[in-house]
Formats: structure tokens, sequence, C-alpha cells
């Protein structure tokens, strides 16, 4: 039996999504290792208790609390003494983050300053024999590794996407606790953060993704592909290297080896080649559509449908027959 | 960028990796424990290739830049990659040589955490992720090694004096930070192009010092069970040539996929 200790994420004062599925990979983890509790870490400004709620309906067996004005933005030293210190207490087997830019930042910290391992990018895991054997892209996402983990407590991140939240009501329990050190001493301060795309789906959290590269031509086309998401009503848009680059699209929304790693229920891509760098970012989604006119583009080795045509021709068409068949449900 | 301190010599550590490169089909050897090695040709990792650039510019744009430090952990053949950053004007590289470099994150820390503490640098960088391992944490990892301030994933990045303000990428927002010097710094792309070498810089490089020396590694608290590739995509279709394959498309995403 072991007892898992979840950092749950949060920015701009909101739970994301990834926290939710960190909590449902945290009670596998907890039930896999023979039954053991899962425990939340929240950490935010005055009122962030206030979401524990979603963490305890989603497994939580307990949530620990941390309010202060030192948390209203992401503070790495901070976090990363007083989530060492939670784990230094003897209570933990395992703690579980997101592979996120915060979790990916933080997890590392909290390994070193503990000494302890850290998996990270985890796609699955079990555990064998008191250890957590765990799945690991490597080489660009070519490669599976199976790590294994040994030690206590052992850390591990687990990919955005990979676990789907799976609601499972526990009676909220909050316990206060406090920072480890003081939070306004930190040297390293977020003065701001800029949230893109305000309002519309994150990449990470869009069941549909439609990603948008070079074939479009220019700027102004990628309403084809804003068209299409919209006639989903679930997707958000993505965009190739290339596309970025040409500054078309921001950078957030580049999708590959040197940008985001996505893996969607459906994958539309749109005038993109299938260079290696974007396929290690989007070879994991469960269905594949591409429309490109060059037959030989290496997009259509990985698609599970494709059209050979010109994105001009074949896009409005696709927009109308998916809205006509969202309109019959 | 623009820099810096006083009149003492700034220093500079770059941490770059040799890692395979990836437009190949990888095989895994037959006892499934590794990567069949026989026939991968070897880079430096892209990440790292920018972290140089943005040294050598640091170099460039402020006079009291005193020397840029290549380290790499790796074996012998490490060298290669190690002359190929002097050769783009990098000034020393020291390898810490092991045979085979670990899957475990912190234990390559802290072996590159000795040598940097020795060093006594102003600013360490890394790149975000090393694309063979993936493991996105050797940075943080040897900044809370050595208590220096870090910020990983930027990808743009202003020092003056001794504060510097990077912005960060994270999935769909920037977080803008503010950081003292000494500091380490994990950098994403955005930043800037490498340069190539030139062939001026690859005769200069020959003569350039190289330390080897062995890395101290201690356990691995992470290690490999096994390796395999992922299940191959089953082979697509083909539904058409022109918009008059879209029924069937949506017909299939409708049915067969069951996405819409
Ligand atoms: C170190 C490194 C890291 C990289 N990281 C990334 C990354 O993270 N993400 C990424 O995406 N790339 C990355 N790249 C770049 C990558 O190698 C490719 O250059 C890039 O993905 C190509 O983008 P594209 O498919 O939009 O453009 P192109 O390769 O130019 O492809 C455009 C496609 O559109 C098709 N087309 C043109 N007109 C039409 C039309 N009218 N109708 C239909 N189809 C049409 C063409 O047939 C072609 O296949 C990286 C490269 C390097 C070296
Ligand atoms: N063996 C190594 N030698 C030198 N630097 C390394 C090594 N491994 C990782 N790094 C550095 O750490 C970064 C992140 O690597 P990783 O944490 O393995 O993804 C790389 O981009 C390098 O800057």
């Amino acid at each position: 039996m072991a007892n898992v200790l979840v950092f749950a994420e949060v920015r701009g004062g909101d739970l994301r999504k990834v926290a939710l599925e960190a909590v449902t990979a945290g009670r596998a983890l907890a039930e896999l290792s023979g039954g053991g509790s899962v425990h939340a870490l929240l950490a935010g400004d005055a009122g962030i208790g206030a979401k524990a709620a979603s963490l305890a309906q989603y497994g939580a067996d307990s949530v620990l609390v941390l309010e202060h004005a030192g948390f209203t933005q992401y503070n790495p030293e901070a976090l990363a003494a007083t989530v060492a210190q939670q784990l230094g207490g003897g209570t933990y087997g395992y703690a579980l983050f997101s592979a996120t830019a915060q979790g990916r930042d933080l997890s590392p910290r909290v390994a070193a300053k503990l000494g302890v391992g850290l998996a990270a990018d985890l796609t699955g895991f079990t555990v064998e024999g008191g250890s957590v054997l765990g799945q690991h892209f490597n080489m660009n996402g070519k490669v599976v590794a199976t790590l294994a983990l040994a030690g206590t407590p052992a850390l591990l991140s687990v990919r955005p996407a990979a676990f789907q939240p799976a609601e499972a009501p526990r009676a909220l329990a909050t316990t206060a606790i406090t920072s480890a050190v003081d939070p306004s001493a930190s040297r390293v301060k977020v003065v701001e953060l800029k949230l893109g795309n305000t309002g519309k789906l994150d990449l990470n959290d869009a069941p549909v993704i439609v990603a948008g590269g070079r074939g479009l031509k220019a700027p102004e086309n990628f309403k084809l592909c804003e068209d299409l998401a919209d006639a989903f009503g679930n997707a958000a848009v993505g965009a190739t290297r290339a596309v970025t680059d040409e500054g078309w699209r921001p950078h957030s929304d580049q999708i590959g080896q040197t940008g985001r790693n996505v893996s969607p229920n459906l994958y539309v891509a749109v005038g993109i080649s299938g260079a290696i760098q974007h396929l290690a970012g989007m070879r994991t989604s469960k269905t594949i559509v591409a429309i490109n006119k060059d037959k030989d583009a290496p997009i259509f080795k990985i698609a599970d449908y494709g059209i050979v045509g010109d994105v001009f021709e074949v896009m409005p068409a696709l927009i109308a027959a998916v809205k006509a068949a969202k309109a019959q449900g | 960028l623009s820099l810096f301190y006083g009149a003492s010599a700034v220093k500079i550590a770059v941490c770059i990796k040799r890692v395979p490169v990836m437009e190949v089909k990888f095989a895994i050897t037959a006892d499934g424990s590794r990567v069949d090695e026989a026939g991968l040709k070897y880079d430096v990792n892209d990440f790292d290739l920018w972290a140089i650039e943005a040294a050598l510019q640091l170099k460039e744009k402020n006079g009291n830049v005193g020397e840029v430090a290549v380290i790499s952990l790796g074996p012998d053949a490490a060298q290669e990659q190690i002359r190929k950053a002097l050769a783009m004007g990098a000034d020393r590289g020291v390898l810490l040589q092991a045979d085979r470099i670990p899957a475990d994150g912190l234990a390559i820390a802290r072996a590159l955490a000795a040598e940097i503490k020795e060093g006594g640098y102003d600013l360490v960088l890394f790149g975000r992720i090393a694309i063979d391992s993936m493991n996105q944490m050797t940075g943080p990892m040897v900044a809370e090694l050595l208590d220096l301030p870090c910020v990983t994933n930027v990808f743009k990045l202003d020092i003056t004096g001794t504060t510097g303000r990077a912005e960060r990428a994270l999935e769909g927002a920037t977080e803008v930070m503010e950081f003292p010097l000494p500091a380490v710094l994990t950098i994403d792309d955005g930043l800037n192009k490498e340069r190539l070498p030139s062939l001026k810089g690859i005769m200069a490089a020959k003569k350039k010092p190289l330390d080897v020396k062995p890395a101290q590694l201690g356990d691995a608290k992470v290690t490999v069970h096994k390796m395999a590739l992922p299940p191959e995509r089953a082979a697509g279709r083909i539904l058409g040539d022109s918009s008059a394959a879209v029924p069937e498309l949506v017909r299939l995403l409708q049915t067969e996929a069951k996405v819409l």
C-alpha cells in the first residue's frame, strides 16, 4: 500500500483539466499499489480552496490547501520547497505531477531536493514488486521505453490527455497547509501571465484538432481551419513550424518536436507535409485525416483517411458536410 | 539580448548532449533492452544548438564575457559534438566521460552539477529537452543541486546588469519571469537559429582546449526495463482526389472512427 500526493495544477486562479487527469492517474496508482490514499496539493491565492471540491469529485481523499497571495502566480521555488516538505514526512510512496510546462519545471526541482527518482511524461504505468514501470517515449516519439522507478518517494509525471478524468467522488476533506519558505523571498518571479486564445479550447484539452500547414499559403486562409473547428464545435486549431516561423500563427500553436505534444481523438492535417518533427508531436492521435495535394506526402503514411486534393477545393465541402452531420445530431 | 555585470569577466557554460539523428527507422536489440546503435548518426541535440547560439550572441554583444564553455557527458565519441560547438565559437570543452549515458536524469544532473560548480559560471544554459531521452528535467535539477535561480522553456531573453527577464512557453500561454544572475536557463525553440560552423571556425576548433575526465555517476533510481517500437499505425486509406471524397470521409468519421 502506498499513498499518493498529486500536484493539482492551477493557472490564472483556475484548476486545469490536467489536474483532474492527474487525480485520476493518482487513483490508479494508489489502487495498483494495494489501495493507498490520494491527497491533492492545491496552491493559490486566497480563495483557491473553493476548487478542492472538484478534486474530491475525481477521487482525492483529502486536499492539502495552500492559500497565500505569494502563490497567485506560479512560484517555482516556494512550491518546490513545500512539495518536498510534504513528501519528506514519510506519508507518501509516490508523488504525481502533470507533464506540462509547469509540472516539468516543478517535479525535477522536487526530485533534486529529495534526491529521488523522477520518471517523466508517462503515458501509462503498472506496479510490479512495489516499483513503478512506466511507459515513456524516447527518440522523438519513435521508441517506447518502459522505465523502472526505484526508491521512496518516487516521482512521476503523466502526459496530458493520456488519462481521461474519471469521477470517483469522495467526501470533501481539506487540510490547510502553509508554505515551507517565505513565498515572497523567491528569486525567480512571474511578473506577467499572458493568456493566449482566451475563451478557446486549449490544444491539450480539445478532442478534435484541425492543424494547418504551409499548404494554406497565407495567414488569412487559416479561416478554413477555424471554420472546420467551429463546425466540429469541440476543436482547436494548431499549426506546423513552417507556419509559426512565418508568423501566420503564434508559436504556442505549434505542434511537433519543438512545439506541443497532442493526442486528440481526431487530428485533421490540412496542407501539412508530415515532416518527422511534426509527426513527433501528433502521431499518437487516435484518428488522423490528411488533406494534401501531393500523393507522396509523408503525412499519408500515418493518416487513417486521406484525400489527395487541393485544400481550397476540399475544405469548403468538408466544413459544410461536418456542419450538416452535426445538425442531424 | 543585452547585458551584464561590471568589469569582471563573465563565464557562461552550455550543457550539450550527443543524440542520434532521428530521421531513421530505429531498431531494438534482440534482448529488448536498448536501441540498436548500428548505423546511427549523431549530432548535438537541437535545443542545445540554440543554447550555444544564445551564449555566443551574449559574448559577441558584450565585451565582458570571458568564456563560453561547453560540457557534455557521454562516450568518447561525444568529442565530435564538443568540437562542433567549438567550431561554432565556444572557447573550451569538457567531456565527462561515460560509456553509456544513463536514463536517470538526476544521475546526469549530479555529474554535470559537480563540474559546473567548479567552474563558477554566471550563466548556465541547457536545452529544454533532449530529443532522445525526452526527460526535460536536467536543467532544473542542476539548478536545484547548485541552489541557483532557474527559468525553463525560455524563448525570449533579455539580460541587463545582473537581472534577467525571460519569457517561457506554457501550453497556450506565456509566463514572463524575472530572475537574478547567476542563473540556470533552459532554452526552447524560437529564441534564435543556430549558426553553421565556418571553415575558419572548424580549423580554430582543433586547437581549442578539450578536457576529458570521468563522469561522477552515482546510483540510478530510474533504469530502462525494456525498449520497444510503438505499434505501427494500420495502413491508411486514400479516399479520393477531390471534394467528391468528402461524403465518404464523413461517413467513416461517423461509423468507423466514431469521432463525429
Ligand atoms: C530542429 C527542428 C525542429 C522542428 N520542429 C518542428 C515542430 O515542432 N513542428 C513542425 O511542424 N515542424 C518542425 N520542424 C520543421 C519541419 O521539418 C517541417 O519543415 C515543417 O513541419 C513543414 O511544415 P509544413 O508541413 O506546414 O510545410 P511543408 O513541408 O512546406 O508542406 C506543405 C504541404 O502542403 C501541401 N500543399 C501545398 N499546397 C497545397 C494545396 N493547395 N492543397 C493541398 N496541399 C497543398 C504540399 O504538398 C506540402 O506537402 C522542425 C525542424 C527542425 C530542423
Ligand atoms: N549527457 C548530457 N551531457 C550534457 N548535457 C546534457 C546531457 N543530458 C542532458 N543534458 C542537458 O540537459 C538538457 C535536457 O535534457 P533532458 O533532461 O535529458 O531532456 C539537454 O538539452 C542538455 O542541455
